[in-house]
């Protein structure tokens, strides 16, 4: 249990996957400009990395592994989280319309977020088992919400300030996210 | 000669992938500790992009458009297995200090950008040339930042002192938010000199976002299994063709 708290806050906080690890950089400056959009990016990112983080470890404990098939992870990962993110979309569309509506627009977004084929190789990497790697994606795509709300409140503030002309639009987002990293590296005590 | 050495330019300085088209930042950012990281991230990536565009260029009558993403990106994720397990073997320090980067080369926007808008519609030798220099151009951007963080950061490029006992290095500029910063002022002094000839720059960076869908070249792995609406295919291949007709 002990182990599986570290696993979280690591990801969640330490390493955060925007600001430490730059995975998922295009979401987080692109979906950046309101907070419930933001949210709504958030939720879905936790929901795919969660169940993707899920599927490659099974898939790579129990079909790669006993064939020694392991070198072949990354194309097979890729493969399986896009078509993931594709049955995700219409099992939501057919079955919870409710949270389809809510998160519908940003799953095809998804598939392209490295963030969710890093976190399944790093899952990889790392050895983690099958429970770990779940929390382990879990924690990411948390981190991920963190600063993508943040983030999207900060932005909402600056829309009305006076900001450089130079520095309209993706500059001053991308010099914000730097003071983020900067606010994010207190965490690193934690560990 | 002409049209190939047209494809280098148009690769390194024109469309050059960092600079103009804002494509790939997550491993720009994230590789450019050091000079030399990025000139192994951007041959690696260069060495991808030019066999990758060679296959599809061989096969682009072969794959059936339906399928054409999965079968980009299963080329596209042999050739950088097949990196990967090379610079593992040849030039393991490398592969350390890149680590996670090299298999997330298959989700560079820029790869997958150039097989779907060049390679799959043009002859093989210009491919090439294409990837050449789209990788050079890559290559270039990532060597510069990674020079420039390393100089203010530890006061190196390459490894060797260059400012000396004087300067005080800002460590945070090797660090993550230093990335962060760099890019960020980049692309304000790119706006500075858009905005003084009087053409403001179109903010790429927000719309890549807004789905790689748009990526520039509105492919990206997301959006093959999909049916896009015929009205919206359409559009899309209008704007396409008016764009190469453009280039021509």
């Amino acid at each position: 249990m002990k182990e599986l708290l570290i696993i979280a806050i690591g990801s969640a906080m330490v390493n955060n996957v925007v600001l430490s690890q730059f995975l998922g950089l295009c979401p987080f400056i692109g979906v950046s400009k309101k907070v419930d959009t933001a949210a709504g990016m958030g939720g879905a990112v936790c929901f795919v990395i969660t169940i993707a983080s899920l599927c490659t470890g099974l898939i790579y404990k129990f079909i790669l592994t006993p064939l020694n098939f392991q070198y072949l992870q990354t194309i097979v990962f890729i493969l399986v989280i896009a078509a993931l993110v594709q049955f995700i979309e219409m099992f939501l569309k057919k079955s919870i319309p409710s949270l389809y509506s809510a998160l519908g627009v940003y799953l095809p977004l998804i598939t392209t977020n490295c963030a969710v084929l890093g976190v399944a190789l790093t899952n990889v990497q790392k050895e983690y088992g099958i429970l770990q790697g779940v929390v382990n994606g879990l924690a990411t795509a948390v981190g991920f919400l963190i600063a993508i709300v943040i983030m999207a409140g900060i932005r909402e503030k600056t829309e009305y300030n006076d900001i450089p002309k130079a520095f309209e639009g993706s500059a001053i987002v991308l010099v914000t996210a730097g003071l983020m990293a900067i606010a994010f590296f207190g965490f690193s005590g934690l560990i | 000669m002409g049209k190939y050495a047209e494809r280098l330019y148009n690769g390194i300085i024109k469309e050059n992938p960092t600079f103009v088209l804002v494509l790939g930042m997550c491993p720009t950012l994230a590789v450019t500790t050091s000079a030399i990281n990025g000139v192994g991230m951007g041959l690696s990536t260069t060495a991808v992009l030019v066999m990758s565009n060679m296959l599809i260029s061989m096969l682009r009558k072969v794959i059936p458009d339906s399928v054409r993403m999965p079968a980009f990106i299963v080329v596209v994720a042999s050739f950088v297995t097949i990196v990967q397990f090379l610079l593992q073997g040849f030039v393991p320090s490398l592969y350390d200090s890149l680590g996670l980067y090299i298999p997330l080369i298959v989700v560079n926007c820029i790869i997958l950008g150039r097989a779907e808008s060049y390679a799959s519609k043009n002859p093989v030798v210009l491919s090439i040339f294409d990837g050449i220099g789209m990788g050079l151009g890559f290559t270039l951007a990532l060597t510069l930042i990674g020079m420039f963080r390393e100089i203010i950061g530890a006061g190196k490029i390459f490894g060797f002192q260059i400012l000396g006992d004087w300067y005080t290095p800002i460590t945070i500029f090797v660090l993550a938010p230093g990335a962060l910063f760099v890019l960020g002022f980049m692309t304000a002094i790119q706006n500075a000199i858009a905005n003084k000839k009087g053409k403001p720059r179109k903010d790429t960076f927000g719309d890549c976002g807004a789905g790689c869908a748009n990526c520039s070249n509105s492919t990206c792995s997301g959006r093959f299994l999909t049916e896009e609406p015929e009205e919206k295919k359409e559009t899309v291949k209008e704007v396409k063709s008016a764009k190469t007709a453009e280039k021509e």
